[in-house]
């Protein structure tokens, strides 16, 4: 290497180091990535919201497009997401919603969702929080993608607005149908 | 006054006692061990909503969760290594406080000191380029020293006047 182009390794550096501190910049530090993506749905059993005799497991949902809301009443983003979540699941009558009602109270979910409207086909209660922990959340709203073999394709965590849907979500559906 | 003395006193005390608050739960194990088990454990671990507390110091509800996991886990036995399985399955390498060693970390863990070797390698050539260039005029062929010295016959001539116009007003 000739004298002339040794000069230039240390602005090399500099740049190189630079582009990668720009990157962490504009990276948004609360997008983890989850552990959960390309993996199975974990295998539940849990009551049914509407009817605690009965009971939804995981075996229930397969063969098809699943869409698993996390959700509680105790959740302001919850209901900003949720007129959002009625229209989404009437405009895609493909896509099964899913609702996990999350550490909440069953009676206040039940009025929430008779009084806003329920975009879910299937709401099951997770009391304790241990299906969360199992879907690897960190709090609610979160909202996982399922495919029809049972593996979650994608995990969002926050609100989804028709924006969000129509952005992030519509791309994904495209791979998984 | 007194009052707000008091009042003061509290506000004090809420600061400096509320992240010593966050992890105290009442939790019964059946050894010291396990309980120590419990404190590293929640230590190393961190708190998926807050990503730079532990789950010791974080006062979110999925902490809370999770701390009781640990404990739940504990006091049933398991080992560390199978909680930190369970964990890292549903939160990924993310929850751990120290990431383990593995390709996509390899940079994480080496890089550092691969820079530091570089910048080692890197003074010592430099030691070792000028020390040989002030050696150089040792190593002339004949002609070369001729020529160096017929320079330095013409130079001083030239630099003098040049020094001294500079001092000049």
């Amino acid at each position: 290497m000739s004298n002339r182009a040794k000069l230039f390794i240390p602005g090399f550096f500099f740049v190189s180091m630079l582009g990668l501190l720009l990157f962490g910049l504009f990276r948004d530090p609360n997008l983890l990535p989850s552990a959960l993506v390309n993996r199975p749905l974990p295998e539940f059993s849990r009551p049914d919201l509407f009817d605690e005799t009965a009971v939804i497991t995981s075996d229930m949902l397969k063969g098809g497009v699943f869409l698993v809301n996390v959700w509680a009443t105790w959740c302001p983003p919850c209901h900003v997401e949720h007129p959002y979540l009625v229209e989404i699941s009437e405009r895609e009558p493909d896509i099964t919603f899913v609702g996990v009602n999350y550490k909440d109270d069953p009676k206040l979910a039940r009025e929430f969702l008779d009084e806003r409207g329920n975009p879910f086909k299937h709401s099951l209660v997770d009391a304790d929080g241990h299906l969360g922990i199992d879907l690897g959340i960190a709090g609610a709203p979160e909202t996982f993608l399922v495919d029809a073999t049972g593996t979650i394709r994608y995990r969002h965590v926050g609100v989804i607005d028709n924006k969000i849907w129509d952005e992030v979500f519509e791309p994904i559906l495209e791979q998984i149908k | 006054m007194k009052n707000f003395h008091v009042a003061c006193l509290l506000l004090l005390l809420a600061l400096v006692v509320r992240p010593a608050v966050a992890a105290i739960e009442e939790l019964e194990f059946s050894s010291p061990e396990q309980e120590e088990r419990y404190l590293n454990l929640i230590d190393e671990m961190r708190c998926p909503k807050c990503l730079n507390a532990n789950l010791s110091g974080s006062d979110a509800p999925i902490a809370a969760d999770l701390r009781a996991e640990i404990h739940a886990q504990i006091t049933a036995g398991n080992s560390d290594d199978e909680i930190i399985e369970f964990m890292t399955a549903r939160y990924g390498d993310f929850i751990m406080y120290r990431p383990p060693l593995n390709i996509g970390t390899a940079l994480l863990w080496f890089g550092p000191l691969v820079l530091l070797l570089a910048g080692f390698v890197v003074i010592r050539r430099m030691l070792a380029a000028s020390s040989s260039s002030a050696s150089t005029s040792e190593n002339l062929s004949a002609e070369e020293r001729k020529h160096l010295d017929q320079l330095l016959a013409e130079t001083p001539l030239a630099t003098t006047p040049l020094t001294k116009t500079k001092d000049q007003p």
